[in-house]
């Protein structure tokens, strides 16, 4: 058992306790927005937000995600407005297949929190996440759009 | 879905399903009155392409996949087109292949893979838009009593010109439905397009920002088990024994079961439970002889192939032999490039309800058609009682999920021991890297000859390795020659080689392992781009010549091979000095009916950190539906490309393949993707793909460009191997 607060919302999930945080929101809580792609922290498909921070949730346990801000996806736009982040990535087309763009949104949010204009080094630093159709040129061009918004 | 039901009450002409993905539904006979085919919310089928709703929404019915290319909304743009309807009000569904099957394929082929989606269905879809609008018009005609020949559509709006009369598509679309299709179907001049051809926004972006995009790998349903499976790590082993008791009493286990002969699988109520069991389960396998097989015994079998007096003939011109032996310079080398995964972001995946009756799966798919085949076979059941529902959107397929449907039948397999009861399947990325169908692993041996003068009199390709084709459709070779493995090397069509050498031999020793090889993007057109296009620049730098010149003077009987290459050329820069430390490579094919060309700048410190700075691509597809995704399809293949000629290498150690993760089988990140710059300079009057074509310039070009900053030339892939580093 756990008490995870996700999106705002608190709730107890039923699992044990190193279950990964990635399978307790898409299996438990039910939000499926959030991607398994590797399960090894390799791909950032599962990238989440734990109080603002980027982490990659297939290899964190619940237990180290109880008591804190966990912001998944579907949280990310508030009373029904995107976020700049996805704002952009609607205006410039990003996603291809899609499947990793949760992530990739999720990663680009939290850099922005840290370095609201990123240069191009920040970026290669930052967003690690793999894509597979290759969106990255998108990607790139839309991170600047959303910190110029 | 949309079905046809014999003997239904006429109230009841909405049935509807639990379908997933699937937005149709039941359309039936109206029992008086003509014949309307409806949708699920009862709004009539103009035809089988396209159903209108009285708020004027168009449906358009699609039949390919979406796999992230943007087929769908190329679709639709190309039905839009001719149907003259207001793109903002157009929205799509698909077909199921069980409708398909029931209404004599009336959608054609399912099939999405070898860039065929637009090109090989542009017509019958156009024609589908063309002749809905005429039944439209006509429809409105036949109420304003004018012959239809006053009326004109636009926008989904029918105005009678000379009265000035007006109305909608949404009014007359019940009339319309009742009409019978014309005969004659003119479709537009491409001058008169307004919606192909045009950079609309693609339909599938909203819901990828925000998460509510179900996947195959996101669906749920009433009641439904997840399973996590393993199959026999050695292709061709079977399941010896496993103690399920170990699994069985694990939380949340409700079943261990096998899974045909070599395979296992726990189902369990979440996933995380079903794969945690399975990692605590003892299997053991029975391996057969494939586990002697490694990396080295494949390799020496090709190697052997390189030089063997057998061998597929695709092009013989002349005397290669001869004219390479009295040659005033031979030039030699030997190719070689690896198995590859695909390694789509979304892992395999299937759900599977079945029940003596029913059989019904839910599963993202490039062929549905394949996938319904899969089900049947499976479930032993007839056509009648199966169904495919093709999840909406996939992630990424590349060829994984069109001509494989194997974790199709294993979740059938595992429904049928859980009867009554929806099981999703899904595959760890572990299962997905070890359980693939691979590209398949080919050598080269490239000689060449060149007169006193430099020019190329003779040129032998020898290819050695696995054909696709003989592992996956065997009736499609011809008398034994796997036509597909000589992509970009064809005398003519869709892959036909730019150059036209005196004296030509290329031929294919076909040597076939136990690593099932499968359609990858791009394909066996990705290593014959390496191995052609490398050696020409091996052989104008023996000739003393510039690679762009020496290039030319082979391409004079090829213009549109050519133009793409000059476009690329002249953009880049070629002939002209480049940047301080920045090396230029060239690289042109024809592929899947499209030209294509790039020019790469290149850069390498250390001797081994390579950064790819710029490439400069353009593509003749003959027709641009949406420039704007194909730029992105451009770019896109450009990381598949080079993340494969860096990165990927798939090696087998004890008949398995070694590489288990993203941690020894990478793929290129933000920080090493280079500018990418299209030129889309389609020349009309032919249909090529998109989704795949350049990918295969993308290596041959970075690996041109590393030759001239390094002076050492690679012939072995992946570039790892060699101490070669993406920066």
């Amino acid at each position: 058992m756990a008490r995870l607060t996700i999106n705002g919302k608190t709730q107890e999930v039923n699992v044990s306790p190193n279950t990964p945080l990635l399978w307790a929101i898409r299996e438990q809580v039910g939000l499926t927005g959030t991607k398994y792609g590797c399960g090894v922290a390799m791909c950032g498909a599962c990238t989440v937000h734990l109080d603002g921070k980027a982490v990659r949730s297939c290899v964190l346990p619940v237990a180290s995600a109880e008591g804190k801000q966990i912001t998944t996806i579907e949280g990310l736009a508030t009373g029904g407005v995107l976020h700049k982040v996805q704002k952009a990535w609607v205006d410039y087309e990003v996603p291809q297949c899609g499947y990793c763009q949760a992530g990739m949104i999720m990663a680009v949010a939290a850099l922005l929190k840290d370095k609201p204009k990123p240069t191009d080094a920040d970026i290669d630093a930052g967003i690690t996440n793999i894509c597979r159709c290759g969106t990255f040129q998108q990607v790139r061009e839309a991170i600047h759009a959303a910190a110029k918004a | 879905m949309i079905t046809k039901t014999p003997k239904i009450d006429r109230r009841s002409f909405v049935i509807g399903t639990a379908a997933v993905g699937a937005g149709l539904t039941l359309g039936l006979k109206i029992p008086f009155g003509a014949s309307v085919v409806r949708a699920q919310d009862g709004s009539p089928e103009i035809n089988a392409w396209v159903v209108i709703r009285p708020d004027d929404t168009v449906v358009v019915r699609i039949a390919r996949s979406e796999m992230g290319q943007g087929t769908l909304t190329g679709l639709a743009q190309m039905v839009a087109e001719e149907l003259e309807c207001d793109w903002s009000k157009v929205t799509t569904e698909y077909p199921t292949p069980g409708q398909s099957v029931a209404r004599k394929r009336v959608w054609g082929n399912f099939s999405t893979g070898g860039s065929r989606g637009i090109r090989e269905s542009n017509e019958y879809v156009r024609k589908g838009g063309a002749t809905a609008r005429m039944m439209l018009v006509q429809a409105a005609a036949n109420a304003w009593s004018v012959p239809a020949a006053e009326c004109t559509a636009a926008n989904g709006v029918i105005t009678h010109k000379p009265s000035g009369r007006t109305t909608t598509y949404g009014k007359v679309a019940e009339a319309a439905a009742k009409l019978a299709p014309p005969a004659d179907v003119p479709l537009k001049d491409p001058k008169e397009w307004k919606i192909i051809g045009k950079p609309v926004k693609r339909l599938d972006t909203m819901t990828k920002v925000t998460g509510a995009q179900v996947y195959g790998f996101d669906l749920k349903l009433p009641g439904m088990l997840n399973a996590a499976i393993k199959e026999c790590p050695v292709f061709g082993g079977k399941v010896k024994s496993f103690e399920a008791a170990k699994a069985q009493g694990m939380p949340g286990v409700k079943h261990v079961v096998q899974v045909g002969d070599s395979a296992v699988a726990v189902v369990a109520e979440t996933w995380w439970q079903a794969k945690t069991a399975l990692d605590a389960l003892p299997i053991v396998w029975d391996e057969g002889p494939n586990a002697k097989v490694s990396s080295a015994t494949i390799a020496d079998m090709l190697k052997e192939g390189l030089n063997a007096d057998q061998a597929f003939v695709r092009t013989q011109v002349g005397d290669v032999k001869g004219a390479i032996a009295g040659a005033a310079k031979k030039v030699e080398a030997v190719y070689a490039y690896p198995f590859q995964n695909h390694a789509p972001m979304e892992p395999m995946n299937a759900t599977a309800k079945y029940t003596t009756d029913k059989c019904e799966v839910w599963v993202p798919t490039q062929n549905g058609e394949a996938a319904f085949a899969a089900t049947l076979a499976a479930s032993g059941l007839p056509a009648d009682k199966c169904e495919v529902y093709k999840i909406m959107v996939i992630g990424g397929g590349f060829g994984r999920r069109g001509a494989f449907h194997d974790y199709v039948t294993q979740a059938v397999l595992i429904a049928k021991q859980v009867p009554g009861t929806p099981v999703k399947l899904l595959w760890s990325r572990e299962e997905d890297m070890m359980q693939g169908r691979y590209h398949p692993v080919m050598q080269a041996k490239m000689s060449g000859g060149l007169d006193a003068s430099g020019n190329l009199v003779g040129l032998h390709m020898r290819l050695s390795g696995q054909s696709i084709l003989a592992a996956v459709f065997p009736q499609n070779l011809q008398d034994g020659r796997d036509n597909a493995t000589f992509q970009g090397l064809d005398p003519s069509g869709d892959f036909s080689l730019g150059y036209t050498v005196p004296n030509l031999l290329i031929d294919h020793a076909m040597r076939n392992t136990h690593v099932p090889p499968g359609f990858w993007r791009g394909v066996n057109i990705n290593q014959n781009a390496i191995f052609l296009e490398c050696f020409m620049d091996e052989l104008a730098l023996a000739a003393g010549q510039d690679a762009l010149e020496f290039r030319r003077k082979l391409m004079s009987k090829h213009p549109k091979h050519l133009a793409v290459l000059n476009a690329v050329a002249d953009r880049a820069g070629w002939g002209k000095p480049a940047p301080q430390g920045v090396h230029r490579g060239l690289a042109h094919m024809m592929a899947f009916g499209s030209y294509v060309a790039a020019c790469a700048e290149v850069s390498v410190s250390g001797g081994d950190k390579v950064k790819v700075r710029r490439i400069v691509c353009a593509t003749d597809p003959g027709y641009a539906v949406n420039p704007a995704q194909i730029e992105r399809q451009i770019a896109g293949s450009f990381v598949y490309g080079l993340s494969a000629v860096f990165m990927e290498e798939c090696t087998v150690k004890n008949g398995a393949i070694e590489q288990t993760n993203f941690t020894t089988y990478d793929s290129m990140k933000i920080a090493q993707m280079p500018k990418v710059e299209s030129i889309i300079m389609p020349s009309g009057g032919f249909w090529g793909g998109v989704g795949e074509p350049t990918i295969c310039v993308a290596a041959p070009a970075v690996l041109n460009a590393m030759f001239r900053a390094t002076g050492k030339r690679v012939r072995t892939f992946p570039l790892k191997n060699h101490g070669f580093q993406m920066v």
